[in-house]
């Protein structure tokens, strides 16, 4: 009895495997569709962004297949993409990935929401030698494993705060700064660390606070403590949402007074609209903003993007979602340029991208990330209650000037 | 950096302030915990998750126009209902059971919790304003927001409200009876069930009052809801069941404790610090038990 359960059991698998593997022969271009795979959280903590990242795909996928689609070997193809939700679970996300090559036969994939999740993903597509471009993992680690088949449209994370360090010491009169920083412990905020660190080493400056602060805390009260006492030039924060909103709540309430405030997240925890006037004058560090001057032809200009985003999704475009849409800019390319849809073909035709988009221009470098696009630093400022961010840095797309040294608490209304 | 705190005295002043005020809110929240615990020997794994939903009532109020403060009112009020549901639908099957099942179910209840939260509330961090402003002590070099000295003050309020309750009234008898000898209780005419519910409720409504003060001092998210939970199952660890004061030194004793480990040891130090306190306190009552076993033989 229990001999012909084994053997049923092993057969029923047997064709199941046999019936997956058939189908996945044909999968990756369906009739005139171009399939590209991507797990994405849309439950679980990452959703929200996991949803900003949905929106950027799917406007882009909607806005070339209505512009005349991919063109390839004369023929001309459409976009088209499978997603599963992830859950914001690494875990799960690699099951996904696998799910999406062996099973739906995915041959090109657009990559997760945040550095974690697209970690555990690009084991996999290495693996099964699938090209990958992603848009939201920023992590500097993703860059140095040697990996042929990642290819990233954002600047890495070190080189976020980068600038800020740059911006003090010019403010200081090319003097050498005083730095306080206080940084989560995840994987992306220790990559801005690091460029913080290197920033200070180039420049001579001095860290004199270096807190490192557990995923669990939720009160900055001992860190900011430090920095009332030792007075530094420039307080430097990255702990994701939680950290831009817990500082802000905290600096403002405890009178924390520093000429230089620069910070990671601020747009995506909506700091001026939750925290209003007391967010002015923070600096933040953003990889898009919508009056950068880059243009394309299936976007126009960031502007433009913004609006067409509003119009379809009833909310401001946040940088996530712009360097989602510049993905599939990026594969649109590619796919044209190799006139093939062989994976190498692909894969080396991304290789030798240099493209300008809506959201930047576009490069990749020996280790996959875009090196052709700098970071851009916003400042908080705000008119009666009303607060915006504004461009202050780099200088060639400024249009307001960065305000410095920030007014003491005393002299704020 | 060898040790600033040493170097600057009203660093010190600031530390124990911080401490002292984050730990009697962090004492509220243990509170409830050590009283079903004691009542029901459930360790309630959903404690912080409901200490969120008790933040995210109060938010509400304040996306709604209303001054989150409102919160201490309003929260504990609806969360006692939510509690005395949840009592009703899982607890009450599980409440004489092995206590590894009843840590089982209120795991599930924190998941469902923090899913139910981030489909109705969404995936984003948010805060809320009260507006109060700061308190500048010692020439502006110690700050205290006056947001953390109101959450202080309400937890104390709540806390010694509840005491007088358990001492003086019915239920509060019962509650306290039903916790030394439930079938004893029960055969003196006591509705445990009735007690249970209750006690479900009350502690489900100690979470609303910590939450809608975190929502004003600290941040809410759907899923920091496990932060509490374990340092409230520490704080209840140190003191020991159904004792108020104990409770509340023991949080102030671990807040003080942590601020201090983050000058002295460095932030990334600081709750390692107290898990290590933790292990250290628990094999020290282990040595004194052993001992106590001795003399007995």
């Amino acid at each position: 009895m229990n001999k012909i359960v084994k053997l049923f059991i092993t057969s029923i698998s047997a064709i199941t495997l046999a019936l997956v593997s058939f189908t996945s022969s044909f999968a990756k271009v369906d009739g005139e569709y171009i399939v590209l795979g991507s797990a994405i959280s849309l439950t679980g903590k990452y959703s929200s962004n996991g949803v900003h990242t949905q929106n950027g795909y799917n406007m882009a996928v909607d806005r070339i297949n209505k512009m005349g689609g991919v063109k390839v070997g004369g023929k001309s193809y459409k976009f088209e993409i499978i997603y599963y939700d992830d859950e914001s679970n690494p875990k799960r996300a690699a099951q996904l990935a696998e799910r999406l090559i062996k099973q739906d036969g995915v041959h090109y994939m657009l990559g997760p929401y945040s550095s974690g999740l697209t970690k555990a993903i690009a084991p996999v597509t290495e693996k099964y030698k699938i090209p990958m471009v992603e848009a939201n993992g920023a992590s500097r680690s993703l860059f140095t494993k040697g990996y042929k088949y990642l290819f990233a449209v954002l600047s890495p994370a070190n080189q976020y705060l980068e600038v800020a360090i740059d911006l003090a010491v010019e403010k200081n009169g090319g003097k050498p700064v005083r730095i306080a920083q206080a940084f989560e412990q995840d994987a992306f905020s220790q990559d801005v660390r690091l460029g913080i660190l290197d920033a200070a080493k180039r420049t001579g400056s001095e860290i004199i606070i270096d807190d490192k602060l557990p995923k669990e805390l939720n009160d900055m009260a001992a860190t900011l403590a430090k920095v009332k006492a030792t007075k530094p030039d420039v307080l430097v924060v990255s702990g994701h949402t939680k950290g831009a909103l817990t500082a802000i709540r905290q600096i403002s309430e405890m009178k924390v007074d520093v000429p230089m405030l620069a910070m990671t997240h601020c747009d995506a925890a909506k700091l001026s609209k939750q925290h209003g006037k007391n967010s002015e004058y923070a600096l933040c560090a953003s990889q898009w903003h919508k009056n950068l001057s880059y243009k394309d032809k299936f976007f126009g200009s960031g502007k433009k993007y913004d609006k067409d985003f509003k119009k379809e999704f009833g909310y401001a475009p946040p940088y996530q979602s712009a360097e989602s849409s510049a993905a599939l800019l990026v594969f649109k390319d590619a796919f044209e340029r190799a006139n093939s849809f062989d994976r190498d073909k692909v894969r080396d035709a991304l290789v030798d991208t240099e493209m300008q988009t809506f959201y930047g221009n576009i490069k990749f470098g020996p280790g996959g990330q875009n090196v052709a696009k700098p970071m851009i630093l916003f400042q908080v400022r705000c008119k009666g209650d009303t607060c915006e961010n504004k461009v202050v840095a780099p200088t060639k797309w400024a249009s307001d000037k960065f305000y410095h040294p920030i007014p003491k608490w005393s002299e704020r209304g | 950096m060898d040790f600033l705190i040493f170097k600057a005295p009203m660093l010190m002043v600031q530390a124990s302030l911080d401490g002292i005020l984050l730990g009697i809110l962090f004492a509220l929240i243990a509170y409830g915990m050590a009283l079903q615990w004691g009542v029901m020997n459930i360790i309630n794994i959903a404690q912080g998750d409901l200490v969120i939903l008790g933040g995210y009532i109060a938010y509400t109020m304040y996306l709604a126009g209303i001054h989150p403060a409102w919160g201490v009112i309003v929260s504990p009020i609806i969360m006692f209902f939510v509690g005395w549901a949840l009592y009703k639908l899982v607890i009450n099957k599980v409440v004489d059971r092995d206590l590894f099942i009843s840590i089982l179910a209120t795991f599930g209840i924190a998941i469902v919790f923090q899913q139910l939260m981030n489909f109705i509330f969404g995936a984003d961090v948010v805060v809320a304003q009260s507006g109060y402003g700061t308190t500048m002590l010692f020439d502006n070099s110690v700050t205290l927001p006056n947001s953390k000295i109101f959450s202080a003050v309400i937890s104390v309020l709540y806390a010694i409200g509840l005491v007088i309750y358990m001492r003086k009234s019915k239920l509060g008898r019962a509650i306290r009876a039903t916790a030394q000898n439930a079938r004893a209780a029960k055969i003196l005419g006591v509705d445990t069930e009735k007690v249970y519910a209750a006690t479900f409720g009350i502690n489900a409504a100690l979470c609303g009052i910590a939450g809608a003060l975190i929502s004003i001092t600290l941040t809410l998210h759907p899923y920091v809801g496990l932060p509490y939970t374990v340092r409230s199952f520490m704080i209840v660890i140190v003191a020991g069941l159904g004792n108020l004061p104990a409770v509340a030194v023991s949080g102030m004793g671990l807040g003080l404790f942590e601020e201090f480990a983050d000058y002295i040891l460095g932030t990334e130090f600081r709750i390692g610090a107290v898990f290590m306190l933790l292990v250290f306190i628990l094999v020290y009552r282990r040595f004194k038990l052993s001992k106590k076993r001795e003399y007995l033989k």
